[in-house]
């Protein structure tokens, strides 16, 4: 198929597509029967719990929210690169550290795929991953809280797409990029992209508490890497990268990077590149980056930077890095649960391109190859391919596989998913989905375990599929049920963001060990005050410090004077509750930020600067109790310079 | 009576007493559990909870330091055990019944005392209390349910006092065992 006919079978599905959308014929669960079956399977009683958590990357909303499935209910949305008022997230002098980078404090990024930690292959609901993919970050958010604890930066790398994919015991998660740039950044022309720029595969390791360090990076020809994932079982120690414009073009690259019939499947051969760095065999480069740290005990983050990384360029070491040919532009690269099948999604193409890991190492034996660029050996297309799945769809993008030997395959073009059987390629089942899917996920579907059960498709376009709310739509998310032959259409629910990728865990793993509240005395913040009796206000300057306490239903203190307009004010506010579920919020009038919440055991500091004189009052955003709406306080502002004593106090009058 | 002794010393390993508050927005329930020298409760902030609640309506924090009963029982357990061991060397059934009075006495008060402890957190109320509510008491019950406002509490004895019955019973077994070997031998 040339590139011509390629692209006219791209607009003519898009046409297809957009006619069977607007031609109002919706499709749902099958009919009235259906429907009925597919109520009772995704109901889940009041006072009920789902069987399992999923975590949805928010994409351009930054976040990642997390749906009980399968009733779909959203049960939080926790904030990450994206500033969030609601829970002060990026707006309170605690969390305003974790959005620093080397540009700077950054509002706002683009998060898509979260990646639950494992232990042998299988998730284990420690922490979840995610990245930025604007501004290289990766995210660790913890699963006992529930909150965003560590962002680390990634320099040398632009467009932190193939990221963060774990090895099978979290030893890294890894983060490619899928754009070359200069390494390091120079000032040169773009179109001497060719040969000149590069591509930086940052592996990041993981410790046993969590945190989070770039251990190493691959320098790799400057292709564009596109997603990850590793090997297991067999194929642990490898890590597979897809790749797209090998043709290595700078401009118009719908056109210029698919040019190439096949680009590639890079495999890494990680143990080696951990081996070298033990022997010493790498490059300190000067390339600075931030890593923030939310300490749970001070309740409070940090920036640190950290000044160079070792790189390892993968031409010079034989043996580390071999290109695997895959037909039109690879996008999803998935494992099977044996770790012996390797499923490149040619974006463009109709069919699936499999390859086999015993082939591979075979090949690489048997010097088995067809080409080298920039010195890394390419295999014989024919000699690592295991299969191809001649799915009768088109623009294939991501595999998962159930528990039963099955994997599943997202059809953008066609808005499908497709069933079919790993080792024999035979297409079993399909489904249409509403409308153009991207991701999918079924529970563990990337592990070696996988739970199945359910199949969830995470789809781009919604067009008619609720209620209309004017030109903007949540995009759609639709819940299969595939514990039958056939995938079972049971529910349709809206999202937070544009969700790319998807985890999900059986919440009979992580529902124990979810925390209710922090320890008041474990609450080490430099401005906690631990009881009523040690509130204070002190002055140094114009800086103002006060030192607030809630509990049900006051604050202490809440009447404070001795204020000047000019003054630099902060609040550090407390909240003694030791109750599951109570938090306290503050609010002052004309405070340029978002208001506090903070949960109990908790403090929380933010800035206000009084602009005129008066009596300004603040209260409790929360409603934390039958007496919340009295749970207020004054500040008597008075005139600048006029140095008014300060004075506080609660329940006495002065 | 030297078990007897041992029954009292027990009391020391398990409360005495629960009082639990249940409602809709606390699913398993606040539990309060008094101990020979301590409140404890199901949770280390229970006690704290409790008193939250019971600000609103004006009740006094329930402070295990400035009940000076839970100072000084544990000294009188100590004393009753002491003296059930050194009966039981003695072996003396009249002497045994003497403590067995005492004891049962002792332990009558105790359950009163008790009561007006409750009468006292139930009635003697903050007249600023934010919650009023006319010719209402928040006693909780000596032992059974009781609904107070939105809560049902529920008040039991606990492994504790079932061991300062059972010592009563050892003792009450000494003393008829005691008469009937005199019996015999006289
Ligand atoms: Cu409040």
């Amino acid at each position: 198929m040339n590139l011509k006919s390629i692209r006219n079978l791209f607009v003519l599905s898009l046409v297809l597509g957009l006619m069977a959308s607007c031609g109002g014929n919706k499709s749902g669960a099958g009919g009235p029967l259906g429907a009925g079956d597919a109520a009772q399977k995704v109901y889940v009683a009041p006072g009920e719990y789902d069987d399992f958590y999923a975590f949805l990357s928010g994409g351009f909303s930054g976040q990642v929210s997390v749906y009980g499935l399968p009733s779909g209910r959203l049960l939080k949305v926790i904030p990450v690169f994206s500033l969030d008022a609601e829970k002060a997230w990026g707006f309170n002098d605690e969390t305003k550290p974790m959005l620093e980078t080397r540009h700077g404090f950054i509002p706002w990024d683009d998060a898509h795929h979260p990646e639950l930690s494992q232990t042998d292959g299988v998730p284990d609901g420690r922490w979840l991953f995610i990245n930025a993919n604007n501004t290289p970050r990766i995210a660790r958010i913890d699963l006992t809280t529930f909150e965003t604890v560590e962002i680390i930066e990634l320099p040398n790398s632009a467009g932190n797409h193939s990221s963060p994919f774990t090895t099978p015991n979290t030893d890294y998660v890894v983060a490619g990029t899928r754009f070359a740039v200069p390494i390091p950044q120079r000032d040169m022309p773009i179109n001497e992209y060719a040969g000149n720029f590069k591509a930086a595969l940052s592996f990041v390791s993981i410790a046993d508490d969590g945190r989070m360090d770039i251990a190493f990076q691959i320098l790799m020809p400057g292709f564009n890497y596109d997603l990850a994932h590793s090997g297991k079982g067999p194929s642990d120690g490898w890590m597979f990268f897809s790749s797209y414009n090998t043709e290595e073009s700078n401009t118009l690259l719908e056109v210029e990077a698919s040019k190439h019939d096949k680009d590639f499947i890079a495999a890494i051969n990680w143990k080696m590149a951990e081996q070298l760095v033990a022997d010493g065999k790498f490059e300190e480069m000067n390339s600075p980056y931030m890593v923030n740290f939310y300490d749970e005990h001070t309740h409070m983050a940090t920036s640190e930077t950290r000044n160079s990384v070792k790189t390892i360029k993968a031409a010079d070491h034989p043996g580390l890095v071999y290109f695997m040919p895959t037909p039109k532009s690879p996008h999803g690269v998935d494992i099977d649960p044996s770790g012996e099948y390797i499923v490149g999604s040619g974006k463009l193409s109709a069919d699936l391109t499999v390859h086999s890991f015993t082939k591979m190492k075979a090949a690489i034996a048997a010097e088995d190859f067809e080409d080298e660029r920039y010195g890394i050996p390419v295999l014989n297309f024919d000699a690592t391919l295991a299969g191809v799945v001649k799915s009768g769809g088109l623009g294939p993008l991501h595999t998962e596989f159930d528990n039963n030997g099955n994997a599943y395959t997202s059809f953008f073009i066609s808005s499908e998913i497709v069933k079919w059987k790993v080792g024999t390629w035979e297409v079993l089942d399909r489904a249409p989905c509403y409308y153009s899917i991207g991701h999918l996920m079924v529970p563990g579907g990337d592990s070696k375990q996988p739970w199945g059960k359910y199949l969830l498709a995470l789809n781009k376009i919604t067009k008619d599929r609720y209620l209309p709310t004017g030109p903007e739509l949540n995009q759609a998310a639709q819940l299969f049920d595939i514990s039958g032959g056939k995938m079972q259409l049971i529910l349709d629910f809206p999202t937070i963001g544009e969700p790319h990728y998807a985890q999900a865990i059986p919440a009979d793993l992580i529902i124990e060990q979810q925390k209710q509240i922090y320890k008041l005395e474990e609450n080490m913040h430099p401005y906690a005050v631990k009881s009523e009796d040690e509130v204070k206000v002190t002055r140094e300057g114009n800086v103002v410090r006060i030192y607030l306490t809630t509990i049900r239903s006051h604050f202490a203190p809440d009447n404070i004077e001795g204020i000047m307009v000019g003054d630099e004010v902060h609040f550090h506010v407390t909240n003694l509750e030791q109750d599951f579920d109570v938090p306290h919020g503050f609010a002052i009038m004309g405070a340029q930020t978002s208001e506090l919440l903070i949960m109990p055991g908790q403090t929380e500091s933010n800035v206000w600067y009084p602009k005129y004189e008066g009596v300004i009052p603040f209260y409790c955003t929360d409603f934390c109790s039958a007496l919340h709406q009295e749970m207020q306080g004054y500040i008597r502002v008075s005139a600048k310079g006029s140095n008014p004593e300060l004075k506080w106090w609660v329940g006495t009058d002065e | 009576m030297l078990a007897a002794g041992l029954a009292l010393m027990l009391m020391f390993a398990f409360p005495l007493w629960r009082i639990t508050l249940e409602a809709p927005q606390y699913p398993k329930g606040l539990s309060m559990f008094i101990w020979v020298n301590k409140i404890t409760g199901s949770e280390p902030s229970t006690l704290q909870n409790i008193n939250i609640m019971n600000h609103y309506i004006g009740m006094k924090a329930i402070e295990p330091d400035s009940i000076p009963e839970l100072q000084f029982m544990q000294y009188i357990i100590i004393v009753f055990a002491g003296l059930a061991f050194l009966l039981a060397w003695l072996n003396k059934w009249q002497a045994n019944l003497v403590w067995l009075v005492i004891l049962v006495g002792a332990g009558a008060l105790a359950i009163y005392d008790f009561y007006l402890w409750e009468y006292d957190y139930g009635h003697n109320l903050d007249p600023h209390a934010a919650i009023k509510i006319e010719g209402m008491a928040y006693q909780p019950p000596l032992i059974g349910k009781k609904i107070i406002l939105n809560f049902t509490a529920l008040s039991w004895p606990q492994l504790g006092s079932l061991f300062m019955t059972l010592s009563m019973i050892l003792g009450t077994l000494s003393v008829f065992k005691g008469r009937k070997q005199k019996r015999i031998i006289g």
